[in-house]
């Protein structure tokens, strides 16, 4: 007998592959279904059978390793030439870089929950099919973090403002908002959680997280934050087909689960955009080149995009999430108000705010005709006329909180016509009071009471003592935020001091 | 309704009144000045005069507001809510006897001033 007698046998093709890479389950004997995947049901949600699961993509572990290892090695190979080519001098301007700090502590971290959550149901559906699609997508999200944290970390060496992102992710308040988002979706079940961040978040919203940050990057000049987000857009766009597929799949498999699963994204939906308010900011205010505003940007994404997949969903009998209506009301204030509150309380944020320029104000009317210089030009002069007497504006009291989304209660009335009047909610649970922004946040809040009355509240916490003290200072020094280096208005920072002598305007 | 859980599920009130160290939180909200973001958290006592609130606790916040001098809290032309309620308050009992207790919301509202550019900001 030679070697060469025996035939080599064929390869699989694609779909076998696909079957024994993934179909990896199997019914346990031992031990009863439900107490190895004790999960599943409690939510409500049925399922018939987990083999009616497809994955579009028919992704296997070894294309998989192979896709970001290619990836990867452009990505790294990119932020090396960034490094050598001093690249951080070669943006707009030094602002640009607090769009970026928001990014790493506000947006980065949630790249680590979502891949720890998506790891947790990878571990609780007893169907193998979505278990390994959510296995990839934990890998994914672990990859995504580690990729912004390394091109990040360049920016790092020369500004202030990034070195504790994850310290802060857990303690400065404005982070609870974010934070929170998630922890909420990681204390779910495990359907929940696939709607709120597979469906909601990376379906219905993504494109109005990362493409404006990758978008404004480019216009910027900031090449190596457009290349992490390159790297990830593809892993984004699976993610994306998965939530569908997800959503597709509850849906088909029994009537009982449709307004299980309306109730869902008419929360994660709501829940998402309160989120996104630190992006509406981001486009408007922080982004020296703005390459659209959030206006824009939601009209686009949402109003057209998004509307369209509801459409295709109403065979199912779902309908647009009820907050839609809100949002479209409150896209010409959004972004205006937010800023507005980092403006006033930024001595506690580890990021530079400032006044926007003439160019940008008056791109701001451009963009905004029927509100900025009725409402918000009028601020933003008054708070000038103050700078150039030397009395730059912070507050020094602690705004009120809204219990579920965490957000300072500065949502006005806009859908009611008054926009300039804060909207307040309020309810009793146990013979406490309970504050809301709005009719959503209180509807959240009402569904699940016994959740909500646990929000670790920056405010209320610092009150309790719970936060280094109930001084400034104290509480910064618990934050580990420097004062006069990572906060405070960008005019008169060391970033702004750095950045002149490197244009040599010093 | 209640939440939906796999086993016990304990109420942990976070924010109950026992955590404050005697002080019971109180909100205070200017209508129709939105210069000033949202209403405010303050820890006072419960004992605490309505007056000393007008006088001693809401300038630290409101005097960031160019129309708050012009507020005259005297001639009855500030209009008084309590938690969703119009309420007239008796500026020399105290919070909790003008029935301001934890986490109660107070806005007042200056029909009269009209806020930057007359419109409310």
């Amino acid at each position: 007998m030679t070697m060469n007698t025996q035939k080599r046998k064929k390869r699989l093709n694609m779909k076998d592959k696909y079957k024994h890479m993934t179909r990896l389950g199997w019914d346990t004997t031992y031990q009863d279904m439900d107490d190895v995947f004790p999960k599943d049901k409690f939510e409500g949600i049925v399922i018939h059978d987990w083999e009616g699961w497809e994955d579009p993509f028919r992704m296997t572990m070894d294309s998989y390793w192979k896709y970001q290892g290619e990836k990867d090695k452009k990505l790294y190979a990119i932020i090396d030439a960034f490094a050598q080519n001093n690249g951080q001098k070669n943006i707009t301007d030094a602002r640009y870089v607090s769009a970026l700090k928001l990014f790493l502590t506000g947006v980065s971290p949630l790249e680590y929950q979502a891949h720890r959550g998506f790891a947790d149901i990878a571990r609780n559906f007893r169907g193998d099919g979505p278990r390994v699609a959510c296995q990839m997508q934990a890998i994914d999200e672990l990859r995504h973090v580690q990729t912004q944290v390394h091109t990040l970390s360049h920016y790092n060496k020369y500004f202030n403002g990034f070195s504790e992102f994850a310290h802060w992710h857990d303690r400065v308040w404005y982070l609870s908002v974010p934070k929170s988002f998630f922890d909420d979706a990681r204390t779910a079940g495990p359907f929940e959680f696939m709607i709120a961040i597979g469906f909601s978040f990376e379906y219905v919203l993504t494109n109005l997280l990362f493409v404006p940050f990758m978008s404004g990057a480019a216009f910027n000049g900031d090449m190596a934050t457009v290349t992490f987000g390159f790297s990830a857009q593809s892993d984004e766009a699976r993610h994306m087909t998965l939530g569908l597929q997800a959503i597709k799949f509850l849906l088909e498999q029994d009537p009982a689960n449709v307004p299980i699963v309306q109730g869902w994204i008419d929360k994660w939906t709501w829940r998402g955009y309160k989120v996104l308010g630190l992006v509406s900011m981001m486009m408007d205010y922080m982004l020296p080149e703005s390459p659209q505003s959030w206006k824009e940007a939601w009209e686009l994404y949402f109003e057209e995009n998004t509307i369209a997949l509801f459409k295709d969903l109403e065979r199912y009998g779902i309908t647009v999430p009820d907050c839609a209506a809100t949002v479209s009301a409150e896209k010409d204030h959004l972004s205006h108000q937010i800023w507005m509150t980092f403006y006033t309380h930024a001595a506690a944020a580890p990021f530079h705010t400032w006044l926007p320029d003439e160019k940008k104000m008056d791109w701001l009317s451009e963009k905004y005709p029927d509100t900025f210089d009725k409402y918000y030009r009028p601020v933003y002069e008054h708070w000038g006329k103050l700078e150039k007497e030397g009395k730059r504006y912070y507050s020094e009291m602690l705004p009120q909180l809204c219990q579920t989304c965490q957000i300072p209660m500065l949502y006005t009335e806009v859908e009611a016509g008054k926009p300039t009047q804060i909207a307040h909610r309020q309810t009793k649970f146990n013979s406490e009071r309970f504050h809301f922004c709005s009719d959503h946040c209180k509807d959240i809040f009402e569904n699940e009471p016994e959740k909500y009355v646990q929000s670790w509240l920056p405010v209320h916490q610092i009150f309790q003592g719970n936060c280094g003290g109930s001084t400034l200072p104290e509480v910064l020094k618990w934050y580990k935020v420097e004062f006069g280096q990572d906060n405070l208005d960008y005019v008169g920072s060391p970033d702004q001091k750095m950045w002149k002598e490197w244009k040599g305007e010093e | 309704m209640a939440i939906i859980t796999v086993g016990e599920y304990p109420l942990n009130m976070m924010d109950s009144v026992d955590k404050f160290h005697g002080n019971q939180l109180v909100y205070v909200g200017w209508d129709n000045h939105r210069l000033i973001n949202s209403a405010m958290t303050f820890p006072l006592p419960p004992e605490m005069p309505f007056g000393a609130l007008v006088s001693e606790v809401m300038p630290s916040c409101y005097k960031d507001h160019p129309d708050f001098e012009k507020v005259n809290f005297e001639d009855g032309s500030v209009l008084w809510s309590l938690n969703g309620e119009s309420f007239t308050p008796d500026f020399s009992k105290s919070l909790i006897e003008n029935g301001v207790d934890h986490k109660s919301l107070i806005r007042f509202d200056t029909p009269n001033l009209k806020g930057l550019n007359g419109v409310g900001m």
